[in-house]
């Protein structure tokens, strides 16, 4: 059934923080290398050692740079290069979910995971269409919709030590910039995180209420150009006299 | 947004097919025998052939069925059932013309109203989207309401409502370009809303790429028509799809001038739904850095 619940018992998603994310990509092949040979149809990659290489992935990483106002206290402050993981946010109202004309893609009232059952799903491509963020991306091989399911089949997976039991992005991130847990309890670590940090929406004018909440980079101190070498650079000679003055005035004539 | 041709096909074809149908349930014109087999036809070659394109497109066409389950929520599951309801309640209905030569009318009204259904849903399936603010007006279903009637006009030989529906349609199409030309600025979704960066108006540039190859997002919805290519596209849209038809309808009635007429509009509306797609910008395409801020 593509309609959405009326609310789900958790709200599982993940954290995202901008300041701590070095953009490395880690994530991005631990999701691909779990999700190629886990949950549905491999995630395929056409032409990869030719000359258009192209391929499905569940997570990509952007990068952004950002060049902030400049105020008085800052006159020029320098721009930053912020990196931007992106997968699926589990919107708690998924437009993705209600286009879908099979019920393949639909949202699970336990825990609030968007997945796709790819027995039923058509490739029409419709939610792809109705996601905002770019989150589906249809598998050239398989002709279904491949879409993050926040690692289901690791989150609950006994047969994984207990510290593997997150998502594989999240396992993986060296800098720490990932983290997972329900949103819809507001004492969770994650939810803590969410408040302290102002964890915000993406795009929040398209109505999709998103669960994963990113986390803003933080201003930094001394943003502020700097010029260390400066006080060296300035003109130490005004009035110099003796050789260097004649050769001053020398060149001047020139 | 990638302009598939198998959806440009549906959609326009089946548009026109849609339309004549709606005309022939009202009676006009009142075909019995030998010539109401020619009209059904005709718009069921353009109807069906049209469904037919659409499920080209699908990865998975041999489960096409299970998208008739989701009519609830899904305005591509309303239009399956409305497609098939029109084309069984008006398959009986032009039985009744062609072989008994009696008009059973409340069939061909019923027909007629699923007909315009069936168009409605097709055009809600793209009104729906907010993440393409070009398509998301009331104008989108008022076009192509418009311009299934104006087309099955035509095609029904309904002279004078062609010359009163064209023109309608024609004013219509012109503001839904109007109105979609500022539809992106003025939706308020920007790079800067899209990754929440830059707050207190400080500017955000797409630096990098996730990836130094294409993939399928700006395959699919960061294609977009050079403003130059889909200027002279409207311009030839206008004269095929409306102006020469009006035209030749104008001209004293023959067989010749009214194929042309159809061809022509056929033609022009084509380039238009081209631009439907082709011209449409997706939200997701800000990530990429593919969209005038």
């Amino acid at each position: 059934m593509t309609t959405l619940p009326a609310q789900t018992d958790r709200k599982l998603g993940l954290v995202i923080d901008l300041d701590t994310c070095v953009g490395c990509h880690a994530c991005v092949v631990a999701c691909k290398g779990w999700n190629t040979e886990n949950y549905g149809a491999p995630l395929s990659d056409q032409d990869p050692y030719g000359d258009d290489p192209r391929g499905t992935f569940l997570n990509r990483v952007h990068s952004y740079e950002v060049q902030p106002l400049a105020t008085s206290d800052m006159p020029h402050p320098a721009a930053q290069l912020v990196h931007f993981p992106k997968s699926c946010l589990h919107c708690e109202d998924a437009p993705c979910v209600t286009v879908c004309p099979t019920g393949a893609s639909y949202k699970r009232v336990e825990d609030g995971i968007v997945l796709v059952n790819e027995a039923d799903c058509i490739g029409c491509g419709l939610c792809a269409w109705a996601c905002p963020y770019g989150a589906r991306e249809m598998d050239e091989a398989e002709g279904v919709m491949k879409k993050c399911t926040l690692c289901v089949d690791r989150i609950y997976n006994d047969n994984l030590p207990e510290v593997d039991r997150t998502p594989a992005c999240v396992r993986t991130c060296p800098a720490g910039a990932r983290h997972f847990g329900d949103l819809g309890d507001p004492d969770s670590d994650v939810s803590r995180l969410v408040a302290e940090r102002g964890g915000m929406d993406l795009m929040p004018e398209q109505g999709t209420k998103p669960v994963n909440q990113y986390l803003p980079p933080r201003m930094r101190d001394e943003m502020d150009q700097v010029d260390v070498l400066a006080p060296f650079l300035d003109p130490v000679a005004e009035d110099a006299g003796g050789f260097i003055g004649w050769l001053d005035k020398a060149l001047e004539r020139i | 947004m990638n302009p598939a041709p198998s959806v440009i096909v549906f959609t326009t074809l089946s548009g026109l097919g849609f339309g004549l149908l709606f005309w022939l349930g009202l009676g006009l014109p009142s075909v019995t025998g030998w010539s109401a087999f020619a009209f059904f036809t005709i718009a069921y070659l353009l109807a069906v052939g049209g469904l037919i394109a659409s499920v080209f497109h699908l990865g998975h066409p041999e489960r096409a069925l299970k998208a008739f389950t989701q009519w609830r929520s899904s305005w591509l599951s309303r239009e399956g059932w409305t497609s098939v309801a029109t084309l069984l309640v008006m398959a009986l209905y032009g039985a009744g013309l062609v072989f008994f030569d009696a008009r059973w009318w409340p069939l061909g009204w019923l027909g007629a109203a699923l007909a315009l259904g069936t168009v409605y849903t097709t055009s809600m399936i793209y009104t729906q989207m907010r993440t393409v603010p070009r398509w998301r007006t009331p104008l989108t279903p008022a076009l192509y309401l418009a311009l299934a009637l104006a087309g099955g006009a035509l095609l029904a030989g309904q002279v004078v409502w062609a010359l009163i529906l064209l023109p309608v349609a024609a004013v219509l199409q012109a503001l839904w370009w109007v109105r979609g030309d500022g539809a992106l600025a003025a939706s308020g979704t920007t790079l800067a809303s899209a990754t929440g960066l830059g707050p207190g108006g400080g500017a955000v540039r797409a630096f990098e790429p996730p990836h130094t190859g294409t993939n399928y997002l700006l395959r699919e919805f960061v294609y977009v028509v050079g403003r130059k290519h889909a200027l002279k596209l409207r311009m030839i849209a206008l004269a095929l799809g409306y102006a020469l038809p009006v035209l030749l309808l104008l001209l004293p009635f023959s067989h010749v001038a009214a194929a042309i007429a159809v061809v022509s509009h056929l033609a022009g509306i084509a380039a238009s739904r081209w631009l439907f797609f082709a011209e449409a910008e997706h939200v997701v395409g800000l990530y990429y850095g593919k969209r005038a801020a």
